[in-house]
């Protein structure tokens, strides 16, 4: 038995993630043309949508067709085809990393999406999940800049998020969609997609700017001081924006342009991983984790550390108003009560649960507890007492995270694999 | 005139709330350098723990097993309450924040927020989402006192939450566990050194925070007698920023910031509209903590202190 899982796994070390990719994707492609026959045959309602999970805790009856489904449509066809095709992938992967990086990273990055779009097309409820997924990827890697690589505790995302998410939607309400609110649309909405992303950047930057209120008073002082201001900031942020009848008041603000499609969310997504990833191995990013480690010192070896602290803080508020923009378009509906303590707690667990210091481990965390929270709907009440507890023990056991203090390398996730000496 | 005094005892009434929860956030702070997140919802517990020790001791005296006069009914309540939050308090310690003693700092602060959600959560699974009334213990006599009307239940209130805060003091200052406390607050390496046991301490201060919103949310039940689990976050997360307003420790402070809040609200609420009352507590808070980074009564301390 030890032989044969050992056997197992060293076959399956040297599939790359391209292979891994190739077998996802036919995996889809697979769902796409089988998936509504087996499942009428193995007597589903309809395809599981979330990999079985939702339906195994609504109809326990269910779930020997629900797990032959998912042997059937995923689990096999992505470990048969990624080892079949394993060998093809190392050379293809080899050649391509002979080629700049960047190649290979778009080729890695399109192969994910087309999964990705066909694994989400069968579905709405899939789409949604999947967009709702990504946000909160951005959103707990821009708070890790603050919580992991720069060690404070900041409070105030939900606050960043509203304020992004108020101006993208101001913003494209005001000037494309005819709304009572604010009257005539003032351009043309053809003109619109072109205009999204100068939203969203918009959003961020009234964002970076109500961070900068909270970052002259804090990064003064060291020590729990940023944890109240950015609570308190958070705090004034939805008290004002529930007073802000221009804006909808605590009715929220709806009718934003359908605009965050899949391929734009995915974008921003991949932009954002991309950008923080680079910011975070920079000289500034290693100077923010000296300033993590010993203020003084960092100090000493001429770190500006009070500099360095505000740019990483108004950096990160910038991404978490993007996320809210996107949040906004995403729902197409807002209203003040969403940035609440709920959202706060939501993302500091996924900050936590994933891991500090590392963009794996916001990858991770974002993802998993997603997941986990839309998969476990069905248990309702029960769900609210098993992710805590879940997050309990994590941290119990692993106070800083499944996946701390590990660096995101890109070349490394791309490259061929070995066969692993025995 | 008659108005602002009016305003003034129910503001008096309002900040003995925060000022009772404050207390269990400053200290907890204050010994172990912790946010302890789930205080708002061990008010919370506290509220119904005090509601089914009530509403117990009422349907003990209707059957007549016992004649009780409803004030002792009451004083029993507040007494055993405080006993069993108390308790849940240092469970809360054990599970929570012993584990994670060597963590960093901000691990501990989740684990205390998951607890809180746990506790909401919890008493939703076991009583259902409907609301519950608390018992009205004591009949509700108006004194009319110049045109301002008071309640016997607001002097009540702030009566018992006063000698409360008083008792506390005298314990942080008279006794060998005090002393410890204080010992520990100064100094988080050399005390244990001198073989005070950071648990005992550490539950015991946890068990005397948890005991005042145990406190608090009887009196809070008496005064509002609707309870829902979901009522400790606002309470919770506001008498937390006074806690820190109050500065590191500070029991005075905390008692002062709690009251000031009380303040700020029920005043915001008489001049303006009262949907700016967040808005407008928060940006003076927020001021003042511009001025004075480390509270009233806090005195600057290095964060390495615990790290």
């Amino acid at each position: 038995m030890k032989q044969l899982k050992e056997n197992i796994r060293s076959s399956f070390s040297r599939v790359p993630l391209l292979g891994w990719l190739f077998g996802a994707l036919i995996a889809v492609w697979l769902e796409h043309l089988a998936g509504d026959p087996l499942a009428a045959a193995l007597g589903l309602p309809k395809i599981p949508v979330l990999f079985g999970c939702v339906i195994m805790l609504k109809k326990p009856v269910l779930i020997p067709a629900a797990v032959i489904y998912v042997l059937l449509i995923y689990a096999l066809p992505v470990a048969a085809v990624a080892r079949l095709s394993a060998s093809f992938a190392n050379r293809l992967a080899a050649r391509m990393l002979n080629l700049p990086i960047f190649f290979s990273v778009a080729i890695h990055l399109g192969l994910l999406y087309a999964v990705l779009h066909m694994w989400s097309e069968m579905s709405a409820y899939r789409v949604i999940t999947l967009k709702l997924t990504l946000i909160a990827v951005m959103l707990t890697l821009s708070l890790n800049i603050i919580n992991g690589y720069m060690g404070e505790f900041s409070c105030s995302h939900p606050g960043f998020m509203a304020l992004g998410a108020y101006a993208a939607s101001a913003f494209t309400v005001a000037l494309f969609v005819e709304d009572k609110l604010f009257g005539q649309a003032l351009l043309p909405s053809a003109l619109g997609p072109f205009m999204f992303p100068l939203a969203l950047i918009a959003g961020g930057m009234v964002a970076a700017l109500g961070a900068l209120a909270i970052a002259i008073p804090s990064f003064r002082t060291r020590g729990d001081y940023l944890a109240i201001i950015s609570l308190a900031f958070m705090f004034i942020v939805k008290s004002m924006i529930e007073n802000l009848e221009v804006v909808g008041g605590p009715r929220g603000l709806s009718s934003q342009p359908d605009w965050a499609n899949l391929p734009t969310v995915f974008g921003w997504t991949v932009a954002c991983v991309w950008i923080i990833n680079n910011f975070v191995r920079s000289t500034l990013g290693k100077a923010l984790n000296a300033v993590r480690d010993e203020e003084t010192a960092a100090n000493a070896m001429t770190v500006d550390t009070r500099r360095t602290k505000i740019i990483a803080f108004l950096f990160a508020a910038f991404w978490a108003g993007v996320a809210g923009g996107l949040f906004a378009h995403v729902l197409r509906y807002v209203n003040p009560a969403t940035f609440g303590i709920q959202k706060l707690a939501e993302v500091l667990a996924m900050v936590y649960f994933g891991g500090l210091n590392s963009v794996y481990g916001s990858i991770v965390g974002a993802v998993s507890l997603s997941l986990l929270g839309e998969a476990l709907r069905p248990l309702e009440i029960l769900k609210w007492l098993i992710i805590p507890l879940l997050l309990i023990l994590v941290m119990i056991f692993r106070p800083t995270g499944l996946v701390a203090f590990k660096e995101f390398n890109v070349k490394n996730l791309v490259k061929p694999r070995q066969r692993r000496k025995e | 005139m008659a108005f602002f005094f009016q305003n003034l005892v129910n503001a008096l009434q309002w900040g003995s709330f925060y000022a009772l929860i404050a207390l269990g956030y400053s200290m907890v702070y204050g010994v172990l350098m912790l946010f302890n997140f789930a205080h708002g919802d061990i008010f919370m517990v506290g509220a119904y723990i005090g509601f089914g020790v009530a509403s117990g001791l009422v349907a003990l005296t209707s059957t007549g097993a016992v004649a009780l006069p409803n004030w002792s009914i009451l004083m029993l309540t507040i007494i055993v309450s405080m006993f069993l939050t108390a308790f849940v308090g240092m469970i809360v310690e054990r599970i929570g924040y012993r584990p994670l003693r060597d963590a960093p700092r901000a691990s501990a602060a989740i684990t205390g927020l998951m607890i809180g959600i746990i506790l909401e959560t919890g008493n939703l699974a076991l009583l259902g989402a409907r609301r519950v009334r608390f018992p009205s213990l004591i009949e509700s006599t108006t004194y009319n006192i110049g045109g301002v009307f008071v309640t016997n239940k607001k002097i009540m209130i702030v009566v018992v939450s006063l000698l409360l805060m008083f008792a506390l003091n005298q314990f942080v200052r008279r006794t060998k566990w005090g002393m410890a406390m204080r010992a520990m607050a100064f100094d988080y390496v050399v005390v244990p050194l001198m073989g005070v046991s950071t648990n005992t301490i550490a539950a015991l201060t946890f068990a005397l925070g948890s005991a005042l919103a145990a406190a608090a949310g009887i009196l809070f039940g008496l005064a509002y007698p609707v309870l829902d689990p979901y009522m400790g976050i606002v309470f919770g997360w506001k008498a937390f920023v006074a806690a820190i307003l109050g500065g590191r420790g500070s029991i005075l402070g905390a008692t002062l910031a709690g009251f000031l809040l009380g303040f700020i609200e029920i005043f915001v609420a008489m001049i303006f509209p009262s949907t700016l009352r967040d808005l407008i507590a928060y940006s003076i808070i927020l001021l003042i903590l511009t001025f004075k980074p480390h509270g009233f009564f806090g005195e600057p301390y290095s964060a390495r202190l615990r790290l």
